[in-house]
């Protein structure tokens, strides 16, 4: 078995258990401060296990990520800047939410495209559909077993 | 007739992009380092914890850096490709030792060659965020500037040695020289 | 010998395979009633063969034959017999072997009650199931053979990823790949109407059971997943957005627009574009799946071991079986609409609603998911998109959705009077607006305004669907026939699913926690005591066991035994989490490490609401079932008697 076989088992093994985080921090004495290294830690995907969050994975690494972020946190930089610090080293592959501008603006520019673009189909069916002559009941029935609220 | 035609087209643009996919390593980190500035560091040497290797020594030449620890098996793997590299004289090797205990790292060493001019010992890994680094072994190549040149991850080899690393010496060399 | 008895049947079922395709639909072409008449023997011929080949793999399995390579790479002699079995699925081969089997099955029951059809759809049906069931086959014999041996012949074998040695985890394979497969039978049904020129309302009809059949499956497969997610990943999460829990949502998604599109075709002989492309589109999403999984296209947790040689066989399938469906679709389907006309204010429109809605979900989750790999591709980067970012984009359509179903439900057909709907509902929105509003403030605090919308969305939806019922119990309303209280069961349990995943996702507390033993530390109401710790061996594992008591008040609400398990081949530690469980919440403890000084991590977590999830979804297959058992699809057809013209069917006057 080759180098790279074997790194593949041993990561294979480390992150296929349904380990835990191993270390404990000190909660935050701001709960804001604490709510956004515990965001942090579920945006911040883990480069070693790569399926999972840092703040799900028992990967070393996400260790030493995780303690970046809290001393960040602790230290009161803003979410931009330690999202920065990581993506300066491990690039943005490295976050799960992707950024708003750059490459993934079309992901966010999605939802409302083709909600509109959904918006456009509908009106012109309807447009069409409501113009149309509505056939009278009694055509378009096999003999059902009740009235006209089939789903 | 052309809303039928649609899905078609839709789903042929799709398999053009699982077909160039398929090729790729959808797990290969690529490293935003490449074209920067090394990071300024400081680390205590292994073989001498009074002395310390920092990013001023690896300027002014060409240089390899390589990550490693005794827990890595592919770093086992690759060592005696190092030590080749090493004895050809052609680049000086330094390496930082990745979240490893000093002794075993040391008798590591001893035990299977020290091909590196200096190794820095980062126990608690932070220098190695700073680089960027995911997954031991990992080799840079850094320029007499201080540049980045070039990030190989997994074990080394000769293959690797000649046909990425020599040519980017090589092409930096004349690139400086005109 | 059993090994190769198994490949020899596999290999006779994939002869007759390409049998069962090519003489039926030829013959459906040519108008040859002998091909045609191929098509059932050829059918039940290539099932019995391939449950024989199955049957020897898993003959395999069971005896520990680890000469057999699959059977080495995922099963193990102090395995349980249950995971030994359930081994055969573990892996890439053998669950592609599962898969084909399962299409297979529902080939045979599409074949046994096909006597009613007329001969030609039924042989393009079949001959389609025949031909993904060819190709499938011959990817299995040529490049994905579980039947290969080892050798040397090692002493055991590398034992089931305990993560998969669990009864849930047995049995999501099965569950959701019979789902999966099903909606092959819509899509035969789909091709083999647009072969012959005709899409009629009796078409719809013949369709409508079986892609409820396999979208019930399928829900209750997902389900099943994100169950077994929650309890013993321990972490606490029931849907990730994994790129492979994406795979198995998206067929659902357009499998229930397919459902409610089928209902317009049905009813009206409309949406018939529609409903074609949607049948299309749900297999083609199930095989896309099934590619993206095994090909090593996309990182995620539980991609098999990918192969690219592999990846280019199955591509190369999903050109064949989807691009020929999306021509033939591209052919045949323009023509088949029909003049006739609904109102602004109708079924029909909220069902258009419906299918805009849910298509769009899907497309924004097929592009979150293959983003990373078109970018990649061009050589543009390269990005992660996850939880946070479906989180946020998949809330956009489904609330709409939500008031959709709700007020459609009690449309009338063509022409519906937009007052009297909401009259109708006017009783149920107040009440919902009303206990969404308190019972969340009292029992959980103060949210976000989007949680109070959620809630009062579920609660107003669950009411909607349970009107007419509730009316009927009174004796007020018409009769309901069997489809109708599925459906607005099925409804109902959507309502339960929305209210879980509003109160979880905003209410559900977690954290990790230093805890000494003896210690107790408080979390919501309850205090979480960790009593002691003792190790105790099980069947193929050793492990560390926690005792936890919980108490609110004072008074004692449960006794939890987390554990921490070192499975004695693969050397894995894995966690095994203590839960109480509760309609209204879950209580749930995990033990993480050893932190010296007699203190250990412990992961807790309250959890509201959370199996409203899971029980709102099987309500949901429930109210599926419920809904194939209407008389109306099992009485006999009058065969039709009408001019066919290209494309569209006249009805007699």
């Amino acid at each position: 078995m080759n180098g790279t076989q074997l790194l593949v088992l041993v990561v294979l093994s480390l992150c296929a258990s349904a380990g835990l985080a191993l270390d404990i921090h000190e909660p935050l004495p701001d709960p804001e401060r604490q709510a956004l290294y515990e965001r942090l830690t579920q945006e911040v995907r883990c480069l070693v296990c790569q399926n999972q969050t840092i703040g799900n994975s028992s990967a070393p690494l996400a260790a030493d990520l995780r303690r970046e972020i809290w001393e960040k946190v602790a230290a009161g930089q803003s979410e931009q800047e330690i999202k920065t610090f990581l993506t300066d080293r491990y690039g943005d592959f490295v976050l799960y939410k992707p950024r708003y501008g750059g490459p993934a603006v079309i992901l966010w520019l999605a939802p409302g495209v083709l909600l509109l673009f959904g918006a456009l189909v509908l009106w012109r069916v309807i447009r069409r559909r409501a113009a149309l002559p509505v056939e009278p009941d009694n055509e378009s029935s096999r003999p059902e077993s009740t009235g006209d609220t089939t789903g | 007739m052309n809303r039928f035609i649609v899905p078609i087209i839709g789903f042929a643009i799709l398999v053009i992009f699982l077909l160039i996919e398929l090729n790729r390593d959808p797990t290969f980190v690529p490293s935003p380092l490449i074209g920067k500035q090394i990071p300024a560091f400081s680390l205590p040497r292994l073989e001498d914890p009074d002395q310390t290797l920092s990013d001023a020594d690896l300027r002014g030449k060409f240089s390899v850096v390589n990550v490693w620890a005794t827990w890595c098996s592919g770093c086992r793997q690759e060592h005696p490709v190092l030590n080749r590299i090493a004895a050809q004289g052609q680049v000086p090797l330094y390496s930082l030792n990745w979240k490893d205990e000093a002794e075993r790292a040391k008798s590591w060493l001893q035990q299977f060659g020290d091909p590196y001019v200096a190794t820095g010992f980062d126990g608690d890994g932070r220098v190695a965020i700073d680089w960027g680094v995911y997954g031991a072994p990992e080799t840079f190549l850094i320029a007499p500037d201080g540049t980045i040149l070039f990030r190989h991850i997994s074990p080394m080899t000769m293959d690797i040695w000649e046909n990425e690393f020599l040519p980017r010496i090589a092409a930096a060399r004349s690139g400086a020289a005109k | 010998m059993i090994p190769e008895l198994g490949q020899l049947c596999t290999t006779i079922a994939l002869c007759l395979a390409v049998v069962q395709t090519f003489f039926p639909l030829v013959g459906a072409q040519l108008d040859k009633p002998a091909w045609m008449a191929v098509a059932r023997p050829a059918a039940v011929g290539q099932f019995v063969f391939l449950a024989l080949g199955f049957g020897f793999l898993e003959a395999s399995f069971i005896n520990n034959d680890f000469s057999v390579l699959v059977v080495a790479a995922t099963s193990n002699s102090q395995l349980p017999l249950l995971y030994r079995m359930a081994a055969l699925w573990g892996g890439h081969e053998g669950s592609l072997m599962l898969w084909v089997l399962l299409l297979a099955v529902w080939t045979i029951a599409v074949t046994v009650s096909s006597r009613r059809l007329p001969e030609a759809l039924a042989a393009r049906i079949i001959g389609v199931m025949g031909f993904i069931s060819a190709g499938l086959l011959l990817y299995i014999i040529s490049v994905s053979n579980p039947f290969l041996r080892l050798s040397p012949v090692p002493m055991d074998g590398n034992d089931l990823n305990p993560l998969l040695q669990d009864p849930a985890m047995a049995m999501h394979p099965p569950i959701l790949y019979t789902g999966y497969v099903g909606f092959s039978v819509a899509f035969a049904y789909a091709i083999a109407a647009m072969l012959a020129g005709r899409v009629d309302r009796q078409w719809a009809r013949w369709v409508r059971p079986w892609t409820t059949a396999a979208w019930m499956f399928l829900t209750i497969g997902i389900a099943l997943g994100s169950w077994w997610a929650y309890y013993e990943l321990g972490w606490g999460g029931w849907w990730f957005w994994d790129p492979v829990e994406n795979a198995s949502f998206m067929p659902w998604l357009i499998g229930t627009a397919l459902i409610h599109s089928l209902a317009v075709t049905e009813k009206r002989d409309l949406f018939k574009g529609s409903t074609l492309l949607l049948a299309i589109g749900a297999f083609s999403l199930s095989l896309l799946g099934t590619f993206l999984v095994r090909s090593g296209v996309l990182v995620s947790v539980h991609a098999f071991a990918s192969d690219p040689a592999r990846g280019v066989f199955i591509l190369s399938l999903l050109i064949i079986v989807i691009g020929g469906a999306l021509s033939i679709y591209a052919w045949r389907a323009p023509g088949l609409d029909r003049n006739a006309g609904f109102k602004v204010i109708s079924r029909e429109t909220f069902l258009l609603v419906n299918n805009i809605l849910l298509s769009t979900a899907a497309g924004l989750i097929l592009l979150g998911t293959l983003y990373p790999l078109v970018l990649d591709a061009l050589e543009a980067g390269k990005i992660s998109v996850g939880k946070p970012y479906f989180d946020t984009v998949f809330i956009i359509p489904m609330l709409p959705l939500v008031l959709a179903t709700g007020l459609g439900m009690h449309a009338a057909w063509k022409s519906a009077n937009l007052s009297e709907l909401l009259r109708k509902l006017r009783w149920p929105a107040i009440i919902a607006l009303i206990s969404s509003i308190t019972i969340t403030a009292l029992a959980w605090g103060t949210g976000p305004v989007l949680t109070y919308v959620g809630v009062a969305a579920g609660i107003w939806l669950l009411l909607s669907s349970l009107r007419a019922p509730v009316m009927r119990l009174f004796g007020k309303g018409p009769r309901l026939t069997a489809s109708m209280i599925g459906m607005q069961l099925a409804h109902a349990g959507v309502g339960l699913f929305v209210i879980g995943v509003t109160v979880t996702s905003t209410f559900s507390i977690e954290t990790d926690q230093s805890v000494r033993l003896g210690e107790t530390v408080q979390v919501a109401d309850y205090a979480f005591t960790f009593k002691d710790l003792q190790q105790r061996q099980g069947p193929n594992y050793t492990a560390l066991r926690a005792d936890v008591d919980v108490t609110r008040n004072g008074r004692k609400i449960a006794h939890l035994n987390p554990e921490k398990r070192i499975y004695r081949v693969q050397t894995m530690p894995m966690t095994e989490a203590g839960i109480d469980a509760g309609l209204g919440r879950d209580l749930f403890v995990a033990l993480g490490d050893d932190l010296g000084n007699n203190a250990w991590s412990l992961r807790i977590q309250y959890k509201p609401m959370i199996r409203f999830i899971w029980f709102g979804c099987l309500v949901m297959a429930l109210g599926g079932l419920i809904a194939i058992g209407d008389r109306r699809y099992r009485a006999a057809v009058q065969t039709e008697s009408s001019t066919v013209n290209a494309g569209t069917a006249t009805r007699p006057a």
